[in-house]
Order: structure tokens, then sequence, then C-alpha cells
């Protein structure tokens, strides 16, 4: 009986390990990458309805974009995202606003909260709750705000073609030289190469669950 | 009575002189800090005035810098990346009586500098770059520190 005893910690010793070396030598997730295939999601939007890539049929691109109610640079761009989705919706471009903070760290970005931020700026695009933080770990995003913007390439398929910053200048709109996110979506719109990938998204950390 | 009161009043325009050093600096300033010769070890912690997890952590840095002498900590202000007027970092240094230097970043293209400080750097803050330049060893996080977590960092750039 000792002796089995013994063998039975033997072996879980053994399977501890096994498992310590697995997840040590699995990647961490990284998310995307320029030119990755972006996965479709189903989110609820302050509206009560739910929201989907899929949705919007007539749609060339997309500009999805994890924000929040309380970040400074949220803040300091909220009037930018408002405007892209005017410029850029009735060219295909639509913006997708995507809020994944956990509001038991950060109660202002809350479901309730989201909405009322939705209604008394007069949000004419989605504000979507991304719960379950899903949508964001596999998209890579790690800052509010964080832009991706998405070539539809086929009625089922979106390639990310941008991810990064909206601009070079967060506080103040006026004295930007470099539009990253127009820039991209021009470019796609003309069907030319995009000229900036990748930029840094300047922020607030996106407020993980347990952590 | 009279004496305390001297006392005291000595101690406040002590405070008070040294609060009023909140240079602002170009990023320049900042790689001059990270790559020059020096016996200490750097320790250069992003935070701003808005960020309540940098503030959670600004004792930490606060204590290091009081208990260690071969030790150099740099606390870099970048709320003029969202505020051109540093007088919300003046007033906040002034009112927590920071002891450690304190700088304002005056840039507003983070991705102008930012990876000058380390390529992995996503933007957010808090984050915290600790170079030894005896060793050529350099460490960064883009995390909040909790107590302890600093001597670790300090301890893996030492030898």
């Amino acid at each position: 009986m000792k002796y089995k005893s013994t063998m039975n910690a033997v072996k879980t010793i053994f399977a501890i390990a096994l498992i310590a070396v697995m997840t040590a030598g699995r990647p961490v997730a990284t998310g995307y990458e320029i030119g990755d295939t972006a996965t479709d999601f189903k989110l609820k939007n302050v509206d009560g309805k739910t929201v989907s890539l899929s949705d919007y049929k007539d749609a060339k691109g997309y500009i999805v974009i994890f924000d929040c109610n309380t970040c400074p640079y949220s803040k300091a761009y909220n009037d930018r995202i408002i405007a892209l989705n005017k410029k850029y919706a009735p060219k295909g471009f639509p913006v997708i606003t995507i809020n994944a903070n956990d509001p038991s760290i950060s109660p202002g970005d809350s479901f309730e909260e989201m909405k009322s931020r939705a209604k008394s700026k007069n949000y004419d695009f989605p504000y979507l709750f991304d719960e379950s933080q899903e949508v964001a770990r596999a998209y890579g995003a790690t800052n509010t705000p964080h832009v991706f913007v998405l070539d539809k390439v086929s009625a089922n398929e979106s390639k990310v073609a941008y991810i990064g910053a909206i601009d070079d200048n967060s506080r103040n709109a006026n004295a930007v030289t470099k539009r990253y996110v127009e820039d991209a979506v021009d470019a796609l719109l003309e069907q030319k190469t995009v000229p900036t990938t990748r930029t840094k998204a300047i922020g607030c950390t996106i407020k993980w669950k347990n952590s | 009575m009279k004496r305390l009161a001297f006392i005291l009043l000595g101690f406040w325009w002590l405070t008070a002189s040294a609060q009023s050093e909140a240079p602002l600096v170009k990023i320049q300033h900042l790689e001059k800090v990270m790559q020059t010769e020096s016996d200490q070890i750097q320790v250069i912690n992003f935070w701003a005035t808005w960020c309540a997890p940098c503030i959670k952590e600004l004792p930490l840095f606060e204590k290091l810098n009081a208990a260690r002498q071969d030790v150099k900590v740099t606390l870099v202000s970048v709320d003029i990346d969202l505020d051109p007027d540093p007088d919300k970092v003046y007033r906040f240094v002034a009112r927590k009586k920071l002891k450690s230097d304190v700088v304002i970043l005056n840039e507003t293209d983070p991705n102008s500098w930012i990876d000058k400080i380390d390529k992995s750097w996503s933007g957010a803050i808090p984050a915290t770059l600790i170079v030894n330049s005896s060793t050529g060893k350099r460490t960064f996080v883009e995390k909040e520190l909790k107590e302890g977590d600093l001597e670790e960092l300090i301890a893996s750039v030492k030898d």
C-alpha cells in the first residue's frame, strides 16, 4: 500500500511537471498580424440587439475599435471616432466599437454606462460589450482605443489590414499630421497598398478579468 | 514653541523648493539617462496623473529611492501627451511631496519615440524600465508593480 501511494504521488508530480512544461512551451496568444483572417463575432450592442460583421452585407470592410468610456485617451478620441463613421460608413467602411473592460475593475465601463455614453454622444454605430473578453483576446487588442481596419475580401472573409492608433496626436485633432486609419481605409478603397500597417495604440490597458 | 514653528517653516521651505523641479524634457534626455555610464541602476517609471494604477505604485518607487544609494529613480510623467498644461503635474508632485526626480516628457507623437524606450512597449502605462549601465543589462515591464517586484527586477540586471 505504501509503495502504491508513493507511486501515485510520483505520478501526480510527473503529471504536474508535464503540464507545466507543456503550458510553458505553448506560445502565448499574441492576436492578429497583418493579413490574418479576422474572426466574426456576435456581441450585444447598447440597443440590446446583437451585432456581427456578417450583418453588413454591403460593407467593403470595417473599422473595428476596442474602446471604452473611462480612458482619457478614449475621451480624447471620442469625437474623432464619431467622425470616422460619418466619413467612412457611407463609403462601405463602418465603425464598430467594442468595450472589453471588466466592469468589476472599471465600473464606469459597465453595460449601463456604455448605453448612456452612446446615447449622450448620439452614436450612429454599434458600441458592443465583449463581456467574456474573447473577441479582444482573439484580435490581440491590448489598449483603448485600439483600431483594427479589416478588408472584406469575400462574403465571409475579412483580412486585417491595419492595427494601431487612429492618428499621431492624441491631445489635439487639429495638430494631427499622420492619419493612420484614414490613410489605411483610403488605400483599401482605392485598392492600393496600405502605407502604414502597424502603429502602437497609445492608451489605457484593457482591464482584464482576474489580473 | 517658537523654535518648533521655525523648524516646521524650514521643512515647508525645503519641501516647497524641491517640488518646483519637474522639468519639461524631450526624449533625448531619457536616452541620456538610459545610456550614460553610472554606478547607479537607473529605474525609470512612466506614469500620469490620470492613471490610477500608476499612482497606486508610486510609493514603491519613493521608498526605493529613499532606501537605496545604488539606485536612481526617475519618474517620467506622460501627461503632456493629452494635456499641454503641466500645472496638474506640478500640483500633484507638490501634494504627494515626491522626492524622486520627476520629469515631464514634452512629446506628442508616441510612435516617434516609444520604441527608443523599449520595442515591446504597447503604449500603456504604468511601465517601468530598469537599466544597469555597468552590466549592460536592462528589463522592461508594462504592468502595475506590487511590493517586492522592483527589488526582484533590480536583482535581475545586477550581474
